[in-house]
Parts: structure tokens; C-alpha cells; sequence
């Protein structure tokens, strides 16, 4: 029982970054309909900022939770200013181009990325430095659910409540949700449909970093490589709960997160990151609209 | 032109603020050292100010291009008005095979070997070119097929001893077979899932081959692959990558003709149509799921029976080398030398593959480049370098009545 329970809160968090994750391929999707393949690398900056930042503070003498904050809040900043200007050179130019030139010119921004990172920084794994401190009050249940689940996991909850607030309750919230309701429509009663796009954009690529650094200061390594996977895993996530619904990329990251823990506790891990693409192969034949998504008619 | 600079100085500052952290600082977390390199700083500034010039330049004549395209001005270039010369396409055809013909008898060995690569991908591109250019099938995992083929006659020589001829066409038939196992089910999907399923099998192909080590011994790879034999004549290294270059040569022609005879088919306009717009093509009778499944197994075709020359090349296979990389690679050599376009993607072999082998400082850089040239190609020159000229049928009439009346 033990070991199910640890197991199933070790799903649970990483499923809880993958939905983090996925939230930015869902909204993206909802608007333009794109796949933003460079998310992941979105996510593997932000980890890469959050590192340099800690380094730099642990090096000046700063320590312990503050770097974390700090490093995270930089992060945030970094990762919404390329996502930002991801959007704005690789994507905008080609709205209103055939469906499959965005998709190639995502592809080639997240290899760019990747490398631009490999030349900048190193090729090689770093290792991330410990931020989150073991908490005297989890000392009782350590061996099932440690300090830094903890932390992964009301962050994440945290956020995933202002997602929310933010977009069924504020005016940015429901420009948003008209954009992804009909594009045209949107335009055509005012609302400045480039700023929302560059907007889902930002909180996509901030919500992502937050999913680095959380993810980094668990694993303890980070490297230009690690946005790849983490990417596949989340979209796979976002398409299993519903591409375009915001519940659904939870619920699709949770699921994919206990999915790959239970396997991998009870199973073998060597086939661990197969098992996410049957998963993904399996409900786009089952199921392509996803769990929670809608079945759009497509209309001529 | 204050407005130019004013805009250029904006865009400098933003990816001095954006590069900052990446290109100027270093830590090293273990020794805890942090290097600050603030020459970076100076080179992003003065590279994106330029920078930003030639993309507005760029962008606005984008655009003027576009308004004439509507207007119906349509510019023609002399390169593609010599490429539609039939008796100069012939001729300058005719220079370049027996130029290629010559090619080990001029250069050593060293440089042969770099020509088979070259045309090993000039292959890998023509196949990923029925699906991705013709048919519109965005595929990232083709180079599993590839290792399919690399595989096929990896194993079948590991095991059976089976040589070189026999296992060609069965490498072949292998990766047809598996683009019709894993085409069947995900072919009802739209392109852009297409493209994330496809990189899965990708994925799947190489943890596969990493981790069933009875099959295929894992990530060590698999040895001592015979070379390809002709009728048991011995050879030294230097004569058999002449030999293998000679096939290679055949097979790009035979591929040359096959996709060429096959774009201007039943099936390839089927193709080119289903790409164009997939209601209005099932409305007009066509089988989608057929024709769908007809091109990603022709794709596969080849990129199984390349693979098999590949492992006879190379005699030594390992996971590796069926990274996504080589995917993206072979994509970038369609996407740039023009989607649908059988000799855009043959340049673009050469270009993506002997640039960076010739250019040794540059290669560092190379998959730096792919990808930037990837996204300014979408932007820029979505036809690619050389672009696929449509079948236009002109009824020749109409004009001179016209011009009486």
C-alpha cells in the first residue's frame, strides 16, 4: 500500500508539471490551431534561466528558498519574452498560410532553440541545486510524498486557480475565450486579436517555466535536451484530455503522469517513454477529440 | 528612416535583454564558477540591429510579391524558364550524369564516401518527398524506416548470413510493409496529428531497438556488416565504396524516375489534390484512405531500401543513427529545396549535406542553421529553392480571338 501510495503521489507531481505544461499547447491550439512545437523548448529555457540565475545567487552567497522565488520569477520573465517573440517572428508572419508551413516553421524554431541553448551553454547535463528544503512537518510521511512533491504540488494547484480566475473572470479572460470561440468574430467586435494571441503566448511560455523550474529543482539536472520529451509528453497529454480544453490538459497530464509512474513502478521503466506515445496513438484512433474535448463537425 | 533606426535600435535592445542570460553568463554549478562573456552582448547587438533591416526588407517585399501574385503578374524567373526548356533540361541532364559517372575516377576515396551520404539523403528526400511534398503528409519519424531497412539487413546478415542483393528488395518491402501497418490506423488523422504520431513511432522505433537486445543486440549496435558483394569478386576497401557508389547512383536515377512518373500519375495528382484540399478531393471520389496509405508506403519503400545500402556502407549500425535528428535533417532538405519538387529536394540533399561536411568550422553551427532555415524558408520562399511548377493546361485559342475581336 506503501508503495502504491508513493508511487501514485510521484504521478501525481510529475503529472501535475505535464499539465502545467500542456496548458500552453492547449490555449495556443484553442486560437490558432497550431501545434506549437517549440513549447517545450519554452519550458527548457525557463529551466536553463532558473539554473543560472541560482547559480549566479548561490555563488554571490544568497541561499535557500529565496533563490528559489527569484530564480523562478526570472524564469517567468524570460520564458514569456521568448515566447513572445516566438510568436512574433516565426508565427505571425504565416497566419493565413497552409495549415502545414506553421507547423514546419515551429519545428525549425525548436531545433534552432535547442542548439542555440547547446552552443550558448553546454552541451553536457548540469546539475540544478537544490532549492526546496526538507520541511520538519513532512518528516512523517517523507518516505511517501517528500517536501519538494509538496511544494510541485500546491505550486502547481496555485496556479492552476489563477489560470482559471484569470481567464473565466477578467476582461483579458473573456477576449481570450472569444478568440478561441470564433477568430473572425472576435476581430469584428473589437478585440484585438493579435494581443490575445501574443498573450496565450506569454501565459503559455510562463506557465511552462514554472513547470521547468519546479521540474529542475526536483530532478536536480538540466539540459538542452530535456524540453524534447517533456514537450511530446504534455502535448500527448494536451491531446488526451481535449486539445483546446484548458480541464482537459489536466486531467490528460495527470493521467499520463500516474500512467507512466505506475507502469514504471510495477512494470520496467525501460519502455517508459514508449508507453506515452501508445497511449497517444491509442486515443487518436479511439477518441481524436480527447476526453473532455468537443467533436467538431468540420463544415465546407 | 529615423523611424528604420529608431525600430532597428528597439529590436537590438530586446535580444540583448533576451540573449542575455544564455549568452553572457556561465555557471558552472559544480565548481562554482560563473564566467561572464560580455562580448556577446556587443556581437547580439550589432548582428539583430542588421538583422532587423534585412527582415523588414525582406517582409515588405514579401508582401509586394504576394500583391502582384494577386494581381495576376505573375514573376517568372530565367532559372525556371531554363528549367522548362525540354532540349536544355536534357542536355545539362545528360552533363550531369556522366559527370557523376566520373566522379571516383577524379576524386579518392575519401571524397566518394562523402558523395554516397550525399546521395543516400538525396534518396531519403525523394521518398519523404511523396509524402510530405506530394500528398501533404507531414512525417517527423521517417527515419525509422530508414532503420528499418538498416535493421532488415543488419539482422538477416547477423543471423542468416543472407547477403547484400538479397535483402535489398526485402529491406524495401520491409519498410513498405511497416508504413502500411503504422500508415493504416493514423491516416484518418489531420496533419498536424499526423506529424506528432509519426514522431512517436520515431521515438518508439529506436527505444525499441535499444532495449530488445536479443534482436538487435541494443545500444551497442550490430557489426561486421558484409559489404555488398558482386558475384564474389574481392575487394579492397577503396574499390567497394566505388562499387556502392555506383549503386547509389542507380538507385537515385531509378528513384528520379519512379517519383517523376508517379507525380504526373492518376495517383499523384490524387496526391498533389488531397494536399490541396482533402473535403473537396473525397468529394470528388477519391479514396482518401488509399491514397494517403499509397504515398506514406511508397515514402517508406524507399527510405527501407536506402537503409539496407546505408548498413552496407557503413557495416556497423547502432540506434544512434535513427535519431529525430536525421529526421528533421531529411526534412529540412525537402522543406528547403521546395516541397513537391524532385530537383529542389536533390540540390537541397547537397546543399544540407556537403555544406557542413565541407565547411568544418560551420558544422558546429549546422543544425543551428536547419532550423532558422527552416522557419525563413516558411516565411520567405514557402515553394522552396527550386519550386514545383503546377501542370498548367492553356487552351492557346482563346488569346489570339480575343485579341481580333
Amino acid at each position: 500500500m506503501e508503495y502504491f501510495l508513493e508511487l501514485f503521489f510521484s504521478g501525481l507531481t510529475r503529472g501535475s508539471i505535464y499539465a502545467l505544461i500542456a496548458l500552453g499547447y492547449t490555449m495556443v491550439y484553442g486560437i490558432i490551431q497550431l501545434i506549437n512545437f517549440a513549447h517545450g523548448e519554452i519550458y527548457m529555457i525557463g529551466a536553463f534561466v532558473a539554473l543560472i540565475v541560482a547559480g549566479v545567487c548561490t555563488i554571490y552567497g544568497l541561499s535557500g528558498f529565496a533563490i528559489l522565488i527569484l530564480a523562478a520569477a526570472i524564469a517567468a520573465v524570460y520564458a514569456a519574452a521568448y515566447g513572445y517573440t516566438l510568436e512574433k517572428i516565426a508565427y505571425r508572419p504565416l497566419r493565413g498560410s497552409p495549415r502545414l508551413s506553421p507547423l514546419i516553421s515551429a519545428i525549425g524554431m525548436s531545433i534552432f532553440l535547442q542548439n542555440y541553448v547547446l552552443l550558448a551553454q553546454t552541451p553536457d547535463f548540469l546539475p540544478f541545486p537544490r532549492l526546496i528544503p526538507d520541511f520538519a512537518f513532512m518528516d512523517d510521511v517523507a518516505h511517501i510524498i517528500g517536501s519538494p512533491e509538496l511544494v510541485i504540488l500546491v505550486t502547481t494547484l496555485i496556479t492552476m486557480v489563477l489560470l482559471t480566475l484569470l481567464i473565466k473572470k477578467t476582461r483579458v479572460g473573456k477576449a481570450m475565450r472569444a478568440t478561441q470561440q470564433d477568430l473572425n468574430m472576435a476581430r469584428l467586435v473589437g478585440i484585438n486579436v493579435d494581443r490575445v494571441i501574443s498573450l496565450t503566448f506569454v501565459i503559455g511560455s510562463v506557465l511552462a517555466a514554472i513547470g521547468g523550474v519546479l521540474v529542475a529543482s526536483y530532478i536536480g539536472q538540466v539540459s538542452f535536451y530535456i524540453g524534447f520529451l517533456a514537450g511530446i509528453k504534455a502535448f500527448t497529454a494536451a491531446v488526451l484530455g481535449g486539445i483546446g480544453s484548458i480541464p482537459g490538459a489536466v486531467l490528460g497530464g495527470l493521467i499520463i503522469g500516474w500512467s507512466e509512474s505506475f507502469a514504471a513502478g510495477y512494470i520496467s521503466s525501460d519502455y517508459e517513454d514508449v508507453l506515452t506515445f501508445v497511449l497517444l496513438v491509442v486515443i487518436l484512433i479511439v477518441r481524436p477529440a480527447g476526453i473532455l474535448g468537443k467533436v467538431r463537425k468540420q463544415k465546407v | 528612416m529615423l523611424q528604420d533606426f529608431k525600430q532597428s535600435l528597439v529590436v537590438s535592445l530586446w535580444f540583448v535583454f533576451l540573449t542575455f542570460p544564455l549568452l553572457v553568463v556561465r555557471v558552472n554549478t559544480i565548481e562554482n564558477v560563473v564566467v561572464w562573456r560580455w562580448s556577446n552582448i556587443l556581437w547580439v547587438a550589432i548582428g539583430s540591429f542588421v538583422l532587423s533591416y534585412f527582415w523588414r526588407f525582406l517582409l515588405l517585399r514579401r508582401n509586394r510579391r504576394q500583391k502582384q501574385a494577386e494581381e495576376g503578374i505573375a514573376s517568372y524567373g530565367p532559372l525556371q524558364a531554363a528549367l522548362d526548356n525540354i532540349l536544355l533540361r536534357n542536355r545539362a541532364m545528360a552533363v550531369l550524369l556522366v559527370l557523376a559517372l566520373i566522379f571516383p575516377l577524379i576524386f579518392d576515396t575519401y571524397q566518394t564516401n562523402i558523395m554516397v551520404t550525399a546521395l543516400i539523403f538525396v534518396v531519403l528526400g525523394l521518398g519523404l518527398n511523396i509524402g510530405v511534398g506530394l500528398a501533404g503528409l507531414l512525417d517527423l519519424g521517417y527515419v525509422a524506416f530508414f532503420g528499418v531497412g538498416a535493421y532488415s539487413y543488419a539482422i538477416l546478415n547477423y543471423y542468416f548470413d543472407l547477403g547484400f542483393w538479397i535483402v535489398l528488395p526485402i529491406g524495401g518491402i520491409l519498410g513498405c510493409l511497416f508504413g502500411i501497418v503504422l500508415g493504416f490506423p493514423i491516416l484518418r488523422l489531420r496533419g498536424d496529428y499526423l506529424a506528432i504520431v509519426t514522431l512517436g513511432f520515431g521515438m518508439i522505433f529506436k527505444v525499441m531497438m535499444e532495449n530488445w537486445e536479443t534482436l538487435s543486440l541494443g545500444p551497442s549496435g550490430i557489426a561486421n556488416i558484409d559489404r555488398p558483394g558482386f558475384f564474389g569478386v574481392q575487394m579492397s576497401l577503396a574499390q567497394s565504396t566505388t562499387y556502392i557508389y555506383y549503386i547509389m547512383i542507380a538507385l537515385v536515377v531509378l528513384t528520379i524516375i519512379v517519383t517523376n512518373r508517379l507525380k504526373n500519375s492518376r495517383v499523384g495528382r490524387a496526391w498533389i489534390a488531397l494536399r490541396e484540399d482533402e473535403i473537396a478531393c473525397v468529394a470528388m471520389g477519391i479514396d482518401m484512405a488509399r491514397t494517403k496509405l499509397s504515398a506514406y508506403a511508397l515514402g517508406a519503400f524507399w527510405a527501407g531500401i536506402v537503409g539496407v545500402i546505408f548498413a552496407a556502407k557503413t557495416t556497423f549500425i547502432n540506434p544512434a543513427s535513427f535519431t529525430f535528428m536525421e529526421s528533421a535533417i531529411i526534412l529540412s532538405i525537402v522543406v528547403l529545396g521546395g516541397m513537391g519538387s524532385i530537383l529542389g529536394v536533390i540540390l537541397g540533399a547537397f546543399i544540407l549535406v556537403l555544406l557542413p561536411e565541407y565547411l568544418r568550422a560551420f558544422s558546429e553551427y549546422r543544425m543551428l542553421v536547419f532550423g532558422a532555415a527552416m522557419v525563413l524558408m516558411m516565411i520567405f520562399r514557402p515553394q522552396g529553392l527550386i519550386s514545383n511548377l503546377r501542370q498548367i493546361y492553356q487552351y492557346k485559342g482563346t488569346k489570339d480571338k480575343t485579341a481580333h475581336d
